[in-house]
């Protein structure tokens, strides 16, 4: 833990920093106001759509566009792919057209004469059995004495887990828009996670210099992992605009974005954990498996959290014809945590333990137990686990109760970014930074941190982001963004106050060190009565504005946050049906900035969890390789009567503030899919071995149902 | 989404059982019965002269019969709080109210929207005032990355047009037609007065 920082105020000095500042960008949300990449309408803008790959796995024979082109309103139809390129899944982009309207478009993407060889295909990943050829083994790993470790054991619980693929399912899709200003100057607004850098890979497909391009995007609609590269969709919009001399918009239809525009990868492990009769662990192995599309898939870091267990782990990485993975949400640690915290409830199960004794006792083996050991006894508090826990398969009924728990941890390092601050001598303050806000609060992030620093209200700050004109910035990836933004904005403003200081001191009769500003006020700190008003101060400026600048102060972050999350949950052995009762989550992050977006930030990982958890899985056909439900009537994703009751208990000391800013976007997403899974398992008296926990999954783990 | 006689897929779905229904044939089902009887002969498939009665101003646009109310509000109209996400009659972001009540605007033809008085997101704040809906999910932070906001803010303020105290269990009922991806829902749950502390 690092020493007490004196870059933030401490918390009982602080004014905005860690209170509830209502976020800023919502009135323009709730309002129609926002304008998202989706919304622009520029004068004479084509739309673009794509023909698409039916088949699991094919090579292009020929590509014929001329119906497309022939259709009124079509202005440009082509292939994109070259004959005898062979396309890896179904949704694989093969010609794209571009039309007067959106309706034409889709339209003449249909009338794309495609003549494909089709190939063998495989979109099975649930059983490396299964996949025969498409499995590869990878090297094992060992830690420890893993043999002496079962040796010891008492008993050995051996059980299998996992998770499939599932999306990312942004609400706004994937896409651009591209206008030419004149030959060598382009905008274009995109739907991205790293609007800084976008400018480059637009300036690099057109041959044109970077500072000539300005991205922009001010609102996007989701990302979670699926918005940083530049897409097909991206390029082909370029390059029509290029063509054609007018604005061309580029966003994908659903089916398009459910089947390639982001995916989470499979994981699933046959897991034995040696335990003594006390309920010490004393090792682990696990075999996993899992794809992430036709490159395979990454292995899950098992055991997780409780890392130091001894341990033999090996990974089979199976290629599937399906679109390719992309970072989602706290990469492969949902499915780690899955697969390591349900093993473990299974070996309290069979010790016939509560699993919060078990968890409490084998914390040495993780890195930070006291983190863990506080969190989960608040956890237990808030879901009085100790009053409510009722052993594995001791209820009788149809509708029976379960409590489960999991925990986790993620890092969360600020990343790179820049800022600046100006104050204008009408008493104005912009603050301005070439992030982006993709619901996770980076607008009201700055404008708290801004606000606090001068001394002023959160609404007097003025906040710039989403431009690539603006201070570069990081990709909003990995709980990144918010220390990166907060100890920029901090430094930014600090710059600025010092120059204004320095204007305001000599009216005050005081050195500028000796002043501070605060309540909307400059004054002398020992002399607070010898004050200027905020404007007043400000007049001092004249009609240049002063600027300051700010960069990412490793001072003002940290790394590393542990998680405790406890899901309680009604499961009908009847008709298979699992509801949530409730979900405890208690989180550390460090310095909390803005505790309604952070907050916010874990109500919406727990329910992202939840739906993993009880709804999605993309499901792939066999036979045809296709994707059966590329659509969010088949695609589910929880609603609002599927999330039950949800308790956040962030970590608010000074210790955890001393700290500084840690990120919090991602490991609150980690626990839920494990912590339901140890619920039903308690409620059920079965463990339901993969995710989803569909009615059909619980029956069949109960045994009056049909297998897979 | 109660309604007369106007779509609802919602209730569509109850009648027929949803798992009867291939994913294939929805799309057209749906689109099958969303004409309202009085809908005058139109001349196809070109550009038809359509009167849309918008936030209480009458345009005329000439759009293909097959444009959806959607499409005519947000790249004819320029009126783009509607959202499109799944352009199918599930996610609800881009629900518009009709005469008062919730539709789908994915789900309906522009043509068949003539003579209805349709009201967008837009419509609630004329003056740049919020209103108590939208209100209520600033207060509360009913949103995060705000796609599926004005779909919630809309049947929100429906419901309460309808039913100003609603229950905990109504407010569920009147947004089960609108998906979050965020998971915003407990902050929706307050503005709505689904949740303590909120209202």
């Amino acid at each position: 833990m690092r020493e007490l920082n004196k870059g933030w105020p401490k918390l009982d000095e602080a004014t905005h920093l860690g209170k509830r500042t209502p976020r800023i960008d919502a009135a323009d949300k709730v309002t129609g106001r926002a304008k998202y990449t989706q919304d622009v309408n520029l004068d004479s803008m084509l739309h673009a759509k794509f023909t698409l790959c039916p088949h699991g796995r094919a090579r292009v024979q020929s590509v014929d566009a001329s119906a497309a082109q022939a259709l009124d309103g079509v202005v440009l139809a082509r292939a994109i792919v070259g004959e005898g390129e062979e396309l890896e899944h179904a949704g694989r982009e093969v010609a794209v057209v571009a039309a007067e309207s959106e309706e034409i478009a889709r339209e003449a993407a249909q009338l794309v004469r495609v003549e494909y060889e089709v190939l063998e295909h495989n979109v099975a990943d649930a059983s490396p059995d299964l996949a025969g050829e498409w499995a590869r083994e990878q090297r094992g790993r060992d830690q420890g004495d893993v043999d002496a470790g079962f040796a010891a054991a008492d008993v050995v619980v051996e059980g299998r887990y996992g998770a499939p693929i599932v999306t990312h399912c942004c609400l706004e899709p994937h896409g651009s828009v591209v206008e030419f200003v004149d030959e060598e100057h382009v905008n274009t607004w995109v739907s991205t996670q790293r609007i800084s850098s976008q400018d480059e890979d637009l300036a690099g497909e057109l041959g044109i210099q970077p500072e000539n391009v300005r991205a922009v995007c001010q609102h996007m609609g989701g990302g979670f992992g699926s918005k940083f590269q530049f897409d097909v969709w991206d390029r082909e919009c370029a390059r029509i605009a290029e063509e054609t001399g007018r604005p061309v918009k580029a966003m994908l239809d659903r089916d398009h974005e459910l089947m390639v525009a982001g995916s989470r990868p499979s994981a699933y492990a046959d897991v034995r954990v040696g335990v003594k009769k006390d309920g010490t662990i004393t090792a682990w192995e696990s075999r996993s498996w899992g794809s992430g599309g036709a490159g395979g898939g990454s292995s899950p870091r098992l055991p997780y959290v409780f890392d130091k267990v001894p341990q033999r782990r090996t990974h089979v990485s199976i290629r599937t014809n399906t679109g390719a993975s992309r970072p989602w949400r706290a990469p492969m640690s949902p499915q780690s945590c899955l697969i390591t915290m349900a093993a473990l409830d299974d070996a309290a199960a069979a010790l016939d333990l509560d699993p919060l004794d078990f968890f409490l006792k084998n914390l040495p083996f993780t890195e930070r137990p006291e983190v863990y050991e506080e969190e989960l006894l608040i956890a237990a508090r808030l879901m009085d686990w100790r009053g409510r826990f009722i052993p594995r398969a001791a209820q009788q009924g149809a509708v029976r109760r379960g409590l489960g728990l999991s925990l986790h941890t993620w890092g969360g390092y600020g990343h790179d970014s820049n800022c600046s601050t100006t104050i204008r001598g009408d008493g104005a303050v912009t603050v301005s930074c070439g992030t982006q806000d993709l619901g996770t609060g980076s607008h009201t992030v700055l404008a708290v941190v801004t606000a606090e620093t001068l001394g002023l209200p959160v609404a007097a700050i003025d906040v710039r982001i989403g431009d690539s004109l603006l201070p570069p910035s990081g990709g909003s990836g990995g709980s990144t963004t918010v220390g990166g933004i907060s100890s920029a904005a901090r430094d930014a403003a600090l710059d600025a106050l010092r120059q204004l200081l320095a204007r305001a001191a000599p009216e005050l009769n005081a050195a500028p060190e000796e002043c501070r500003a605060q309540g909307g006020r400059v004054f002398v700190a020992a002399a607070p009565e010898r004050s200027l008003g905020w404007t007043e101060a400000c007049g001092l400026i004249g009609p240049e504005a002063l600027s300051g600048s700010g960069r990412t102060d490793p001072e003002l972050m940290a790394d590393g946050v542990g998680g405790a999350q406890m899901a309680e949950v009604e499961v009908d052995v009847e008709t298979g049906v699992v509801a949530m009762k409730k979900l405890v989550a208690v989180q550390d992050c460090g310095t909390v900035v803005d505790l309604t977006t952070a907050e916010s930030q874990v109500y919406g990982a727990c329910i992202m969890g939840i739906s993993s958890a009880l709804f999605e899985e993309r499901v792939m056909d066999p036979t045809t390789g296709a994707c059966l439900n590329p659509n969010m009537a088949f695609y589910r994703l929880a609603g609002i009567g599927d999330v039950g009751e949800i308790v956040v208990h962030l970590m608010q000391t000074e210790a955890h503030h001393a700290r500084g800013v840690i990120g919090i976007g991602e490991p609150p997403v980690i626990s839920p899919i494990a912590a339901i899974s140890n619920a039903v398992a308690n409620a059920a008296g079965v463990r339901v071995p993969y995710a989803p926990f569909t009615p059909r999954a619980v029956l069949t783990a109960l045994g009056k149902g049909r297998g897979r | 989404m109660s309604e007369e006689r106007g779509f609802s897929r919602r209730k569509f779905l109850q009648g027929v059982g949803a798992g009867a229904l291939a994913a294939g044939a929805m799309p057209d089902l749906a689109r099958g019965a969303e004409a309202p009887e009085d809908a005058p002969d139109l001349a196809g498939p070109g550009p038809v002269p359509v009167t849309l009665d918008v936030n209480g101003v009458r345009t005329t646009i000439e759009v293909e019969p097959r444009v959806t109310l959607l499409d005519a509000l947000r790249s004819r109209l320029d009126i783009t709080g509607a959202k499109k996400v799944c352009d199918h009659g599930a996610c609800g972001a881009c629900t518009v109210l009709l005469d008062g009540r919730p539709v789908y605007a994915c789900s309906m033809l522009a043509i068949a929207a003539q003579g209805k008085k349709i009201e967008t997101v837009e419509s609630l704040a004329p003056g740049g005032e919020l209103n108590a809906v939208q209100q209520a999910f600033v207060a509360h932070d009913g949103l995060q990355c705000g796609f599926c906001t004005s779909g919630f803010v809309l049947a929100s303020e429906a419901l309460l047009r309808q039913n100003p105290r609603p229950s905990h269990e109504e407010v569920l009922e009147a947004l089960s037609g609108n998906l979050c991806r965020c998971g915003s829902y407990q902050g929706i749950k307050k503005a709505s007065g689904a949740a303590p502390g909120g209202g």
